[in-house]
């Protein structure tokens, strides 16, 4: 017999191999295809002045110029008090948020509360308030409460229970369900199961996610000011207003340092307590 | 153990020291509030206007669809070009700002850099980008950039720095110049989470590029904010139902996404 007939051992080898099917490189393709047209049709009808592009860096060399050196005698007392005003604001509303988020936490998770509709309910809560900006909640309570603090805090307050709610109630519903049905089965009421069964199996969590989102209401209460809720946000559109650009910049430095000391804060309280 | 000591050993001992905190907080929070001028009448008050201004928000008012569509279109337009913007930036900055493959004396200033980025409220980045670039969407687009760039790339050098050096030696050790280590060795192993966070950070520039136009910077901000001026709660209340709707639908369409690529 000839040789032609053995198989060829390497023929395996020069097969061609491919990572994907057919299908799975198709939706790929389609995926690009689709991120490109999109950006296509954004570049060519976007609206952009092109006077205002070609003196982009004159202008904003200007600006750094008008904001230097900073007006730092500006700083105290006007921009000390609307920075703790601010502190006081992120601090206060998330309090705020957490009396809010944690009934409907409960109520959203769903080995906790057995009644669907409920569940239902306490998601579609937390999903409206995460989806509108914490800015739009400002306007809302401006229009409510007025200009002041009192809009600043609920805007803070109403804006994050949907964060802090969804990650508590993920928290609760991955508990080892043991703890609180040997409390059951004890006998114990209601309370007792929640504060003995529940609460230290969602405790780590529950610091963490007080800390994560107290650092983020630092930084989103000051720009809360800019609609008139309170806060550094309205000694800093005030200077805007004016033009005062090197006030500007003493508010913008009086900002970054905020937000990194509360950086630097969280990330100490959580490497100790977590 | 002694029948004494087990006689005073109590189960579920009260936690002094977390009520005194509890108490801690509970007094923060009062003094705060006499700081910031909150107080039952001031409530009272403001719920009888919350009660009217929902009054007035319904039923939402669709009549004027058209400025609506113009004002979403941009947005859209400015999430898109951002996004794009940010991700193609953050790809350098993040493998300049790791601190196993770049030298220190890049990998610091990289990194004091996207801290900065990362530090400003989008919103005030407008403000300065509005006085730079001029009214209109290309200040939003700039603006939301660096916020992309500050979150994707902080992610991103994150990332790198926790891959394994193994494959970087083996290419490296065949003599492989620079540019295939990075293709060949790195970015495989971060190629996953690179996408992920960009996904994250195209919706989050969805939902800010929504907001930019408070201050001028283009989209459907801008008329919000003048509806909220003019008092037309009913337009305004159309504007939000219609956020809320786009922000639903890239929710579910990055999820789809997002299962496709895994």
């Amino acid at each position: 017999m000839s040789a032609t007939s053995i198989p060829d051992p390497a023929a395996p080898l020069r097969r061609e191999w491919r990572r994907f099917t057919p299908a799975q490189r198709l939706s790929r393709w389609l995926v690009w295809l689709v991120v490109v047209a999109a950006l296509a049709w954004a570049v060519r009808s976007i609206d952009i002045i092109p006077e205002f592009l070609a003196d982009a860096p004159e202008q904003m060399a200007d600006l750094l110029v008008r904001m230097w050196p900073p007006d730092l005698a500006h700083y105290y007392p006007a921009v000390h008090a609307a920075l703790i005003e601010t502190l006081h604001i992120a601090t206060l509303g998330t309090i705020l948020a957490f009396a809010l988020a944690v009934p409907v936490a409960l109520l959203a998770a769903r080995n906790v509360c057995p009644l669907r509709p409920l569940n239902v309910l306490a998601q579609f809560i937390l999903v409206a308030s995460r989806s509108v900006n914490s800015l739009v909640w400002a306007l809302i309570f401006v229009a409510i409460f007025g200009p002041g603090a009192a809009a600043g805090t609920f805007a803070i307050a109403f804006r994050s229970v949907g964060f802090v709610g969804k990650l508590l109630s993920e928290a609760l519903e991955e508990t080892a369900p043991g703890p609180a049905e040997a409390l059951r089965a004890a006998g114990a009421p209601w309370g007792a199961v929640m504060l003995k069964g529940f609460w230290p199996q969602v405790q780590p969590a529950f610091w963490g996610v007080a800390l994560f989102r107290w650092d983020i209401n630092v930084r989103e209460s000051a720009v809360l000011g800019l609609v008139g809720a309170g806060g550094i946000g309205v000694v800093l559109d005030d200077a805007i207003n004016y033009f005062q650009w090197d006030r500007v910049a003493t508010v913008l430095l009086a900002i970054l340092a905020v937000v990194v000391v509360a950086e630097v804060v969280v990330t100490r309280i959580r490497a100790r307590l977590i | 153990m002694s029948g004494a000591a087990a006689a005073a050993r109590q189960a579920f001992a009260p936690n002094w020291g977390a009520r005194l905190g509890l108490l801690a907080l509970a007094v923060y929070a009062v003094f705060a509030a006499t700081q910031l001028d909150l107080n039952w009448a001031r409530l009272a008050a403001g719920f009888g206007e919350g009660g009217r201004f929902l009054a007035r928000m319904f039923p939402p008012n669709f009549t004027r669809w058209e400025l609506l569509l113009e004002g979403m279109l941009e947005s859209l337009q400015i999430a898109a070009l951002a996004s794009a913007l940010g991700i193609l930036i953050s790809l350098p900055l993040g493998l300049m700002a790791a601190r196993n493959l770049s030298p220190w004396f890049i990998a610091v200033p990289t990194r004091a850099f996207i801290a900065l980025c990362r530090s400003l409220h989008y919103v005030i980045v407008a403000i300065l980008f509005v006085k730079a670039l001029g009214f209109g969407a290309l200040a939003g687009v700039a603006a939301l950039t660096i916020a992309s760039m500050g979150f994707i790339a902080k992610l991103f050098a994150e990332a790198i720095e926790e891959i394994s050096m193994k494959p970087v030696e083996a290419v490296r050790a065949a003599g492989a110049p620079g540019a295939s280590v990075l293709l060949y060795a790195v970015l495989p192993q971060v190629a996953s989470r690179f996408v992920g966070f960009c996904l994250y950070q195209l919706d989050s520039n969805l939902r800010n590029s929504t907001l930019v136009g408070i201050v001028g910077a283009g989209g459907i901000g801008g008329t919000l904010f003048a509806a909220f001026k003019r008092f037309d709660y009913d337009f305004v209340c159309a504007i939000l139902l219609t956020i809320i709707a786009l922000i639903f639908l890239a929710e579910v369409v990055s999820g789809r996404v997002r299962a496709a690529l895994r």
